[in-house]
Formats: C-alpha cells, sequence, structure tokens
C-alpha cells in the first residue's frame, strides 16, 4: 500500500497530463467511499444501498464553508441566496464560518446520522435485505429534502466551489488541485490503515463472526447493536470525507450525489474488487471508473451496457471479486489453462508414513 | 439442599393461542446436572429460549440466582452467567478454533475494550488448555469450518465453557454423533458438572442413562414427572406419552 501511495505521489504527477491527473484524483475519492462499504459490507454484513447521504453530507459541509469564504470579502453572503429573496445567512451556515470547525463537521455530521440511523435500525434488530432497503429509502428521502430546499441550500443547483479561496488560491487551480491530488492520497493510505486496524485482531473477528452468526453471538454475552452501530459510523464518516474531497475535485456539490445508481455503483465497485479484502475495494473504484472514462471515450452509447455486464460478470464467474480470485482460485485455474497438471492437495504426515513408502516402492516395482 | 440456581415459576408462553410452555414450574439447585426428555413438541427448546431470554414469558417469571430474567436481552443474560449450546452446533466457520474460543473467554465484551486492550495472557493460557480438552489442539489453527461435525460440537461445548457460566444449557449434544462420540461426549460433560450447573436436553436414551442423575419428563409445555432414570423409566404416565395409551387409543377407535 505505502509501494502504492509512493508510485501515486511520486510518478504519475509526472507521467499524466493535469487533465488525467484531475480524473485520478476523483477515482482515489470514490476508492475511499468504496473502503467504507467494504468496512460494513465485507466485514460486518452490512449492505448499504444509502452511502451516498454521507458522501453528500460530507460535501456539503466543505462547499457551504468555501461559498462563505468566497463571500466573505464583500461581505454579503453567498449570491444564490438572492436569487430566493433570502436577505438573512440562515442560522446553520454561521458556524461554517470557521475552517476547523467545517473540517470537524465533514466528519462528525455524517458519523452522526450513519449512528443515529444505524442505532434505531440495528436496535430493532432489522437486518439483511431489510436494511438494504431502509438504506435506500432514507437516501431517497434525504435527495428531495436536499432538491426542495432552495432557500437554504440552492437546491438542486447545488453549490460550486471552483471559484472559491482555499489557502490564498482558487479551488479550481492547478496548484490547488495538485496539493489535493496529494492529500487525497494520503488520506487514502490513512484510511486504508484505519480499516486494516478495525478489521485485524479480536475485534475483526468478532465482527466476522456477527456478520456469520449475529445471534450467536448475542449468546456468547457481546451486544451486536453497538459494534454494528460503532461500524456503521465509521464507514459514514469514511464516506463523507471522500465526498468532501470529490466536491472540491468536481467543482461542485449538488443533490446529484445522492442519486440512486451513484450509491449501487458503489456497492458495485466493491462486488467487482472483491469485498471483505479492503485492497479490492480500492482496485475496484479505480477499475470501474477508468473503464468508465475509457469507454464512454470512445464508445458513449455502451458504457452503461458495459457496466452492467461487468457486474453479471462479476456475479456469475468470480463471486468473491478481482482480488477474491486471485487469491483463492487464480493459481491453479491458470495452471489448467496452460495445461499443467492441478497440484495435488497432499498429507505429509501420509507422504512420510513408512507403511506408504514401503507399498509404494512395491508398486513401482511391479511395473515393467 | 444448596440454594436454587435456576427457578421457573408459573412460565406459560403462548405463540398466537399455541402454548408451547402451559404453566411450567422447574427449579435446580447449584451444582446439579439435570437431563430433560419429553417426545417431539414437548416444549424443551422453548423452555431453553426463555431462560436465554430468546423468547419472553407470557405469563410468570424466570429467575436466575434471584435475577429476574425477563426483559433482559439475549446478551444481558450471558453476562450473568447463562451459557447455551444449540441442537446443530454453531460455532463461526470463518474463524479457526482458536479465534472461536478467544472471543468466548474474552471477559470484557464492550466496544471500547475490543478496540484497545490486548488479551491479558491469562485467557489466552486459558484458551490453550480448552483446545487440549477438547481434542483440538492440532487442529487450532484451520478455519473451523474444515471440522468435522462431532467436532464442531466439541468445539461449541468449548466455546461454552470458555464463557465460564455458572449454568450450562445444552442442547442435544449427541445428535448426529457416533457412538464412540458419543460416550466421550458424555464423560466431557460429566468432568464438566463437577464445577458447573448444567441443563442437557436429550432424545438418545442410552446417553441419557449414561450421564443421568435427576431427569425431568416435559410433555405439552409441562412438567410431567421429575425423578432417577428408573423412576422415570417406570413411571406409567411416561409410558403413555412416549408410547401412547393403549386403552385410549381403543377408546378413541
Amino acid at each position: 500500500m505505502v509501494a502504492i501511495a509512493v508510485i501515486l505521489i511520486g510518478v504519475l504527477p509526472l507521467v499524466l497530463s493535469s487533465f488525467r491527473l484531475r480524473v485520478l484524483e476523483r477515482f482515489l475519492s470514490l476508492a475511499i467511499v468504496a473502503l467504507g462499504i467494504d468496512l460494513i459490507w465485507g466485514y460486518t454484513g452490512l449492505l448499504s444501498l444509502g452511502h451516498g447521504i454521507f458522501f453528500a453530507l460530507g460535501g456539503y459541509a466543505l462547499a457551504m464553508h468555501l461559498n462563505l469564504l468566497e463571500a466573505l470579502p464583500a461581505g454579503r453572503i453567498p449570491e444564490f441566496f438572492g436569487l430566493y429573496g433570502v436577505n438573512e445567512l440562515p442560522l446553520f451556515w454561521e458556524p461554517f464560518y470557521s475552517f476547523p470547525f467545517t473540517l470537524l463537521a465533514i466528519i462528525i455530521v455524517p458519523t452522526i446520522v450513519a449512528g443515529f440511523l444505524g442505532y434505531l435500525v440495528f436496535r430493532n434488530r432489522i437486518r439483511g435485505v431489510y436494511f438494504s432497503i431502509l438504506t435506500q429509502a432514507a437516501l431517497v428521502v434525504f435527495f428531495n429534502f436536499f432538491n426542495g430546499q432552495q432557500q437554504l441550500i440552492n437546491g438542486t443547483n447545488g453549490l460550486k466551489t471552483d471559484t472559491s479561496p482555499l489557502f490564498g488560491q482558487l479551488v479550481g487551480s492547478t496548484a490547488m488541485q495538485t496539493r489535493l491530488y496529494m492529500a487525497t492520497v494520503v488520506i487514502l493510505v490513512g484510511m486504508y490503515a484505519l480499516c486494516r486496524w478495525l478489521t485485524s485482531g479480536r475485534f475483526g473477528r468478532l465482527l466476522i463472526a456477527i456478520r456469520d452468526d449475529e445471534n450467536r453471538v448475542r449468546f456468547s454475552g457481546y451486544d451486536p447493536t453497538s459494534f454494528k452501530v460503532l461500524m456503521f459510523a465509521v464507514s459514514g464518516a469514511i464516506a463523507g470525507v471522500a465526498g468532501a474531497l470529490y466536491t472540491v475535485q468536481s467543482g461542485i456539490v449538488s443533490p446529484q450525489y445522492m442519486d440512486i445508481a451513484f450509491s449501487i455503483e458503489m456497492v458495485i465497485w466493491v462486488a467487482v474488487g472483491g469485498r471483505g479484502t479492503l485492497i479490492g475495494a480500492v482496485f475496484g473504484a479505480l477499475l470501474v471508473n477508468w473503464a468508465r472514462v475509457i469507454l464512454s471515450e470512445n464508445f458513449p452509447a455502451v458504457w452503461l451496457f458495459f457496466q452492467g455486464a461487468l457486474f453479471l460478470l462479476v456475479v456469475t464467474v468470480l463471486p468473491e471479486g478481482i482480488v477474491g480470485w486471485l487469491r483463492t482460485k487464480a493459481i491453479s485455474q491458470v495452471r489448467s489453462l496452460l495445461g499443467m497438471p492441478e497440484p495435488l492437495i497432499t498429507y505429509p504426515s501420509l507422504e512420510l508414513d513408512p507403511g506408504v513408502q514401503e507399498e509404494r516402492r512395491e508398486l513401482a516395482d511391479k511395473q515393467p | 439442599m444448596s440454594k436454587p440456581i435456576l427457578e421457573i415459576e408459573h412460565v406459560t408462553v403462548s405463540f398466537d393461542g399455541f402454548k408451547a410452555l402451559n404453566d411450567l414450574n422447574f427449579s435446580m439447585s447449584e451444582g446439579e446436572l439435570r437431563v430433560i426428555i419429553g417426545p417431539n413438541g414437548a416444549g424443551k427448546t422453548t423452555f431453553l429460549d426463555v431462560i436465554t431470554g430468546k423468547v419472553q414469558p407470557t405469563l410468570g417469571i424466570a429467575r436466575f440466582k434471584g435475577h429476574n430474567l425477563s426483559k433482559r436481552s439475549e446478551h444481558a443474560i450471558a453476562r450473568l452467567g447463562i451459557g447455551r449450546k444449540f441442537q446443530t452446533p454453531r460455532v463461526y466457520l470463518n474463524l479457526t478454533p482458536r479465534e472461536n474460543l478467544e472471543l468466548s473467554c474474552n471477559r470484557s465484551k464492550n466496544v471500547v475494550s475490543m478496540l484497545f486492550r490486548k488479551p491479558p495472557p491469562a485467557e489466552r493460557r486459558t484458551v490453550g488448555g480448552l483446545l487440549e480438552t477438547i481434542g483440538l489442539d492440532h487442529k487450532a489453527d484451520i478455519p473451523a469450518a474444515l471440522l468435522s461435525h462431532g467436532e464442531k460440537q466439541w468445539l461449541e461445548i468449548g466455546m461454552l465453557v470458555a464463557q465460564s457460566p455458572d449454568l450450562l444449557l445444552v442442547d442435544e449434544p449427541v445428535a448426529g454423533l457416533t457412538d464412540e462420540e458419543t460416550t466421550k461426549t458424555g464423560e466431557l460433560l460429566l468432568s464438566l458438572a463437577e464445577s458447573h450447573s448444567i441443563i442437557v436436553i436429550e432424545h438418545d436414551m442410552e446417553f441419557v442413562r449414561q450421564i443421568a442423575r435427576q431427569v425431568t419428563v416435559l410433555h405439552e409445555g409441562s412438567v410431567l414427572c421429575e425423578g432417577t432414570m428408573d423412576e422415570v423409566q417406570n413411571d406409567p404416565r411416561v409410558i403413555e406419552v412416549y408410547l401412547g395409551d393403549p386403552n385410549a387409543s381403543q377408546h378413541a377407535a
């Protein structure tokens, strides 16, 4: 992971054009959400179809701060308010003048929303497909709310960030974007380390136990609710950070981030890369998105078909995803493709048994 | 007679009018090994469900060491010191036997200490000892999915012991085991009975005879009779519920 990070920071900025680099940096942000999804889906067995909520919340938090900064020198409130006849800054915007508060909000707001939602759902022991449906329903609620609130957050138009100043430079400038790229790589590595830490050791094994047999865990004296709420909240926070990065990289945050299809795509990246592997989530997000760019440049009409086909292929042929396949079956399947015999599983103790060796010698003697 | 560890008073459990347990009274004292038998549908598993908090009694009270068990969730009851082994072995298949035992053995089961505290060396020693007791020390680090049925049964009993409960509830421990494995399981339970109170639910009469001291017979959600194995086997009512009353069927015909 560190080696990959070094390549990402050291080599790619020199090789790629600044346009490609900007594309890559956005995909790295998406890889961060994918990590969050893998954390709860691959390790805790919770399939969330509503991560767009947390992604957008993080994005909005940062975009609000940037909009305030842009309007600050003129002593005005952000321009769009004028369109709707709002002259006073809504109260909940006030704290976003502060940069430290904004950074905190990017993490805390999605954490609280995810934690609250998770607590209500998990306490009532809602699981499996019902949980997935509920997360999607919550997504629709948030989407419609953000879409309808022109006077609070510019509704369906979203908030633009490209022309805002940050640390004395415009957010959309190339120099700023290069720095953001570095920051994204560092944050991705940090999030990966966080997820590794959470999923290893005793805590990680308990998560697997909860995924495999939650009721059994209760009878061992653990309360699965608190563990699941924590994981869902952490996953929401990760999505929030990713959303904030993605917003400044794209130059806009809008309710489109809470599109149903987008949240499902996040799940597809993880499925393609291999769930329960973490590195697979990162890999899957990058792979699917690169494929989308390449294919939509060349065959704009068929990209969506390709995405569907890819998902079907993974589900039917590689249910463990690409990384899962590489880890378990790849070696033997490639060998058999090349016509080499499959390695047999042997019992070393059997091989060393003098009786067995004796029999083998006898068999060999009988053969002409 | 020592003080009762478990008291069930007038417990009724009804599912949509069907009474799985019907005004059940039961009590056992500390250190006892009690076997519960009864025909299918007698309410044996529901009985365990009530004790472990999986099912709330419609009427009546279950008490463990004086604590009222109703309104407590499963994990709270488990922490009070009641361990349960399920009918089919339920171990975590994707974890190794060692990891399975470690999770059960762990004393501090809240989120914070799971994240930040290392398991104390004493716990690791306990796990090592248990692996030997259940005969899985040479398979300690392969996934539990690869164990045989009997090994899974023992692993689950091991997990139960690792929890160090005061009361063990064991639901059909020898279902699907070979004769030899059955005898070994019986020996394991008898040795555990020296330091724990145990309730065993079982169908296999050979096995019941091997381990039983006190037997309780359940029938249609209530206690039919209690006593030693011989007393119970010669009780005409027990023969009747197991074999059917020849007179009754004649009358019916």
